[in-house]
């Protein structure tokens, strides 16, 4: 049994401990003590029931804390009412804790470090290598976040809309440390979507599938980045391709179109072209209108210049820029790439130029870098 | 999430309001001015926003390549040096707005007197990882 299956039973087992009569903190506790005693014992003796085995070790890890604890008496008459196993709750303990981990109350970051422990399984080690931090200063981030949840109702579902964003923030971090992020959101994403029936869930589903399909061509051997045109689309991941359109699909039929289900019919479009000249724009343009409606983000705004750009000329994709704040991120570089099919060299290098000095991550600025070098010894030679 | 790097420069940014060098500071206000520093690192690390700090000495040389078989040269610190550093620290906030409110606290720092120093912080994100959705 992998790791990863072993962490997929986290958030049941953890809903478990809390319906027990556990507090939320001392139940993650005692399951982190199980799960790594798991990966310790498992290889060579596997359990029959690992659900049940990982119940029993994190159970007695929790009653042998609360024993040492100052609230000892407190906890043994808990344990005294320990109640029976009996039928099966009415509500799903692994979307409670979904939920509980995204809350509104938390921070974007400390919410995303609560769902990587308690939902996801992983160790504070494995949290803060991923997030570049020091260990200490995660297992505070991670405490913190418990503590502020600690005394919100456990079986209250809240709002999935905070839930995806917590997710898509897990997402967009990544690969660092010894823990593929990307991943983990996606099997995250994939186990929420078991417990609640939700088209934006599956939209988010999709848009993740889509996108990581495409990471193998993303970036060259030197790390640095290929734009989309310039991919080798035979190292795009067909079968996650394929994953990602089926979800969509059957989402967009439901009729209750959201925001990720726009965003991942783009990547689709983006995904379905046998070569980028063969991009359906058009149809691109389309969904970012409908983005545009759903979400009036400026971001969306400025994706959608450029698709105007592909679809109708540069000249229409710099009407569509120019009713756009020239202070958003990435502004001058969709204004240069414009510019570049517009013909005008000049503009665009030095617009590159300028991008590069706002760019917010180093593979990015350095490719805009490189466009500006381009641009600029072809203005020389 | 975003880190930043909270710079301190010991000369090169225009003079704070509680301008005394430090050498003319009691040693109750030095010791007074670490600890609000340690004090401010040990809570950012409470906070979970605390990644590193450190202190660099101003002894600082400039080195030069010198061509193929010659050792390198070294030289300074040059006497018109306008930019000295002493120390930084990286935190990993929420927000801009965060960062610049710790940079502020930290440049609340006690001084001579007793009273703040209001010294200049430079506040420099850091240039991550592409985001995975970029396209």
């Amino acid at each position: 049994m992998d790791e990863a299956r072993i962490r997929s039973l986290t958030p049941s087992v953890l809903g478990i401990l809390v319906r027990r009569g556990a507090d939320f903190a001392a139940a993650e506790d005692a399951l982190q003590d199980a799960l790594v005693e798991a990966v310790r014992v498992w290889p060579a003796d596997p359990p029959r029931d690992p659900k049940g085995w990982l119940v029993t070790v994190a159970w007695r890890r929790f009653l042998d804390a609360a024993r040492a604890d100052t609230a000892r008496r407190r906890r043994e008459d808990l344990v005294d009412e320990e109640p029976a196993p009996g039928p099966a709750h009415a509500y799903d303990d692994t979307l409670s804790l979904y939920f509980l981990c995204a809350h509104p109350s938390l921070t974007p970051s400390s919410a995303v470090a609560l769902t990587l422990r308690a939902v996801g399984g992983l160790t504070t080690r494995q949290i803060a290598r991923a997030y570049l931090v020091p260990e200490a200063t995660m297992a505070q981030r991670i405490s913190r976040a418990k503590r502020t949840v600690s005394g919100i109702r456990f079986d209250r579902h809240g709002d999935v809309a905070t839930v995806l964003r917590v997710l898509y923030l897990v997402f967009n971090e990544g690969y660092s440390g010894d823990v593929d992020l990307a991943a983990e959101a996606i099997r995250l994403t994939r186990q929420l979507a078991s417990s609640i029936d939700h088209p934006e869930v599956s939209g988010l589903l999709s848009l993740m599938l889509l996108h990581h399909a495409r990471r193998a061509a993303r970036t060259a051997s030197d790390g640095s980045l290929v734009p989309l045109a310039e991919q080798d689309r035979g190292r795009w991941d067909t079968g996650a391709i394929a994953e990602g359109v089926r979800i969509l699909q059957a989402a967009l039929a439901r009729d209750r179109l959201g925001e990720f289900q726009a965003q991942a019919a783009v990547a689709a479009l983006h995904a379905d072209a046998p070569t980028a000249e063969e991009t359906d724009w058009v149809q691109i343009v389309e969904w970012y209108d409908e983005l545009t409606r759903l979400t009036d983000s400026p971001v969306v705004r400025l994706n959608r210049a450029v698709a105007v750009g592909e679809a109708d000329g540069a000249r229409a994709g710099l009407a569509a820029l120019a009713a756009l704040d020239d202070s958003l991120p990435r502004y001058d570089a969709v204004a240069a790439y414009l510019h570049e099919r517009g013909g005008d060299l000049a503009a665009a290098a030095s617009l590159y130029a300028r991008a590069a000095r706002k760019a917010h991550d180093l593979a990015e600025r350095d490719h805009l870098t490189r466009q500006a070098a381009r641009l600029n010894s072809r203005l020389r030679g | 999430m975003a880190k930043y790097l909270l710079l301190k420069h010991y000369r090169g940014a225009p003079a704070p309001a509680n301008d005394v060098p430090m050498d003319r500071w009691t040693p109750e206000e030095i010791s007074a001015h670490m600890k609000y520093m340690q004090d401010f690192a040990t809570r950012l690390e409470g906070t979970g926003e605390y990644v590193e700090g450190q202190a660099l000495s101003p002894e600082g040389t400039f080195v030069r390549y010198d061509g193929e078989g010659r050792p390198p040269v070294t030289d300074g610190p040059f006497a018109e040096t306008k930019d000295l550093i002493a120390g930084w620290m990286v935190i990993d906030v929420d927000s801009y707005e965060r960062a610049v409110e710790l940079a502020g606290e930290l440049s609340a720092a006690p001084g001579a007197g007793g009273k703040p120093i209001h010294e200049w912080l430079e506040l420099r994100p850091f240039l991550g990882t592409p985001p995975t959705i970029a396209e």
